[in-house]
């Protein structure tokens, strides 16, 4: 009786729980059909009428990537600037941070409580409140009382990128030092000891002791700063200048939804052209994603 | 149709230039740091290592945090001193009050439905046999960027007149029970609902995550005894579910209050703050970057701050002491 009831049950349960990620899917699955679809039908009919007349294209992909007109996407040329905003946003916090939190977790010196306890507070700051005086300090330098401390830096063009490593990299220090710090400071101390009186530095123990041993939380923190990077539109509208030059893909996919927010053809292709990526690094991390996100850590 | 490669290539030296520059700064405090005797006093060896961190933080972060909140006391341009005006700019001004309105709307209904729903499905999918694809699907809309999503959501709304076939599939279903067809995004208040929606089927899939690593957490002997004392389902949630994983909620719902302040990406793809769907996020960006309005910009920014400390401190708290 019971195991009958059970199995009733689960079977139940299970059917709730494919229904629920179907309807979960569908919306993507919708915009994927779509994108394939030849223009015109994209925008008169609706796409699961393509079950009934299907009809496939790439030619919304070839537009939306590669057309030169000003009104196509040229996301070709954003796709690449996504890439080279994401590699040194990813690489510099990662590094900094762990510097930072091996110093904070194993060498005893005075004020390191403070320090730490400063840093993690920092994460109080929203990103909203650092924009407008972190952009000043790039096109005005420092000035103190009216002398010019630092000079304007006048990135423009490429240059502007450097603009965008600095700020991802500076956004993403409190919460990097915190998730690598807690888990530096689990690690055996006798390991280090014993390499210490072995005569090893300090540069050596973090290199063959520590690195390897925290591998599996700097993949967590690489993966939650490159889908954090990758997906960011506030940092790069501010930063990147808004040109082909420098911008992410995300600024050039939101303007395209304000001016041409009717040409479903570019930005169903669009869109789905800056999903795939966080899609296959997010599913072939996925492990790694969620033992970082139990460790009850999230970026707000 | 022409790509041109040979136009792209500045970036790439740019990207060359930027990982050589890692390179050496990486090189320089691992070289500093074996150059250093051990010896010495470990403050010389910590300085080297925190140096680049503590200076990207001051610069990033501490020093413009200052300098916002002295910004939030002047006029647009940054010029004179207008004392507390910009705030109360921020409380009296019609469109002002109606971003704090909508704010206050996603900053309820966003955490509680998202935990409610993550709640409801991780009981349903726990020990199902297509668990581990159910969670992925749901979870799957984390990797979208907001942007996309808000792509992905507008044609899911899209609306053609009556008569005419839909191409957005709300309105399509709407049409198939007979209704007219709506234009989802332009009539407040409801639209801010309809953006919500968005945020909460990125967001159900972490919930669901985290709620459900913690439902396989409680002790099996707790859940059997319940069992043998004949505790139904509904009781079994209520009494013995719910009770333990009241953690692992918390932290669903105080990360979400968080994400929810912050949000902006949604709304400007969306409806870009119109039809009275601006949240305080999108306004700030709006005030400073759009209309030169730095101290007003400025004001929005700082009151961020001082919703998200408390939840922030709160978060800290359940954290210690869940260590």
């Amino acid at each position: 009786m019971t195991s009958v009831r059970a199995s009733l049950s689960s079977r139940t349960a299970s059917l709730v729980a494919v229904l629920i990620a179907l309807l979960w899917t569908t919306p993507t699955f919708g915009l994927l059909l779509s994108s394939f679809r030849p223009e015109d039908q994209i925008k008169t009919t609706g796409w699961w009428t393509f079950f009934s007349a299907p009809a496939l294209t790439l030619e919304n992909y070839q537009e939306v990537l590669f057309g030169t007109s000003s009104s196509s996407g040229q996301l070709a040329s954003f796709l690449i600037n996504s890439v080279v905003i994401t590699v040194p946003s990813v690489l510099f916090p990662l590094a900094f941070a762990a510097f930072a939190a091996y110093a904070l977790a194993w060498l005893p010196f005075r004020g390191r409580d403070w320090i730490y306890i400063g840093i993690f507070a920092l994460q109080v700051v929203p990103l909203q409140m650092a924009l407008v005086p972190l952009l000043s300090f790039f096109s005005e330098g420092v000035e103190v009382f009216g002398l010019q401390v630092l000079p304007a830096w006048n990135l423009e063009g490429t240059g502007r990128f450097v603009q965008v490593w600095c700020a991802h990299t500076c956004f993403a220090l409190p919460l990097g030092i915190f998730l690598l710090h807690n888990f530096m400071a689990e690690l055996p101390g006798e390991l280090m000891e014993a390499a210490r009186v072995d005569g090893a530095t300090h540069g050596m123990i973090f290199r063959r002791i520590v690195l390897p041993l925290v591998a599996p939380a700097l993949a967590t923190f690489a993966i939650f700063q490159f889908l954090w990077v990758w997906n960011d539109l506030l940092v790069g509208l501010i930063f990147a200048g808004g040109t082909a030059e420098s911008s992410p893909m995300t600024v050039r996919l939101a303007q395209m939804a304000g001016t041409r927010g009717n040409e479903w053809q570019r930005l169903t292709a669009g869109a789905f052209v800056s999903v795939i990526i966080p899609l296959v690094v997010f599913l072939s991390m996925q492990r790694y994603f969620v033992r970082g996100l139990l460790t009850g850590s999230v970026k707000g | 149709m022409d790509f041109d490669l040979a136009a792209e290539s500045p970036k790439l030296t740019q990207l060359l230039i930027g990982v050589v520059a890692f390179l050496a700064v990486v090189g320089l405090v691992l070289l500093l740091l074996d150059r250093a005797p051990m010896r010495q006093k470990a403050r010389l060896h910590a300085a080297i290592l925190l140096a680049p961190a503590v200076v990207l933080l001051a610069i990033g972060l501490v020093v413009p945090a200052v300098r916002t909140t002295l910004l939030s006391f002047m006029s647009g341009d940054g010029s004179g001193f207008v004392g507390l005006d910009n705030y109360v700019w921020m409380f009296t001004q019609l469109e002002a009050v109606t971003v704090l309105r909508n704010t206050l709307i996603w900053l309820v209904l966003m955490p509680v439905l998202v935990t409610a729903i993550g709640l409801v499905y991780a009981v349903i999918v726990d020990r199902s046999r297509f668990e581990s694809l159910a969670k992925t699907l749901v979870f799957l809309p984390m990797a979208i960027s907001f942007v996309g999503a808000g792509i992905i959501w507008k044609f899911v709304y899209a609306y053609r007149p009556e008569g005419a076939d839909q191409i957005g599939l709300l309105n399509q279903i709407v049409v198939w029970f007979g209704g007219e067809p709506r234009q989802w995004l332009l009539d407040p208040p409801l639209n801010t609902l309809f953006l919500i929606v968005v945020m909460v089927w990125i967001q159900a899939g972490f919930a669901t995550v985290v709620l459900s690593a913690a439902i396989k957490g409680i002790p099996s002997d707790i859940v059997e005894a319940a069992r043998l004392d004949g505790a139904g389902p509904a009781q079994m949630f209520f009494r013995v579910t719910l009770p333990s994983i009241r953690p692992a909620v918390i932290v669903v719902l105080v990360t979400q209050s968080i994400g929810t302040l912050k949000l902006f990406d949604i709304v400007r793809t969306m409806t870009g703050g119109q039809f009275d769907t601006s949240v305080i996020a999108n306004e700030m960006y709006n005030q400073a970057f759009r209309y030169g309005e730095t101290g007003k910009g400025a004001a929005l920014a700082v009151f961020l701050f001082v919703l998200v400390t408390p939840i922030v401190a709160y978060q800290i708290r359940t954290r210690r002491a869940l260590r």
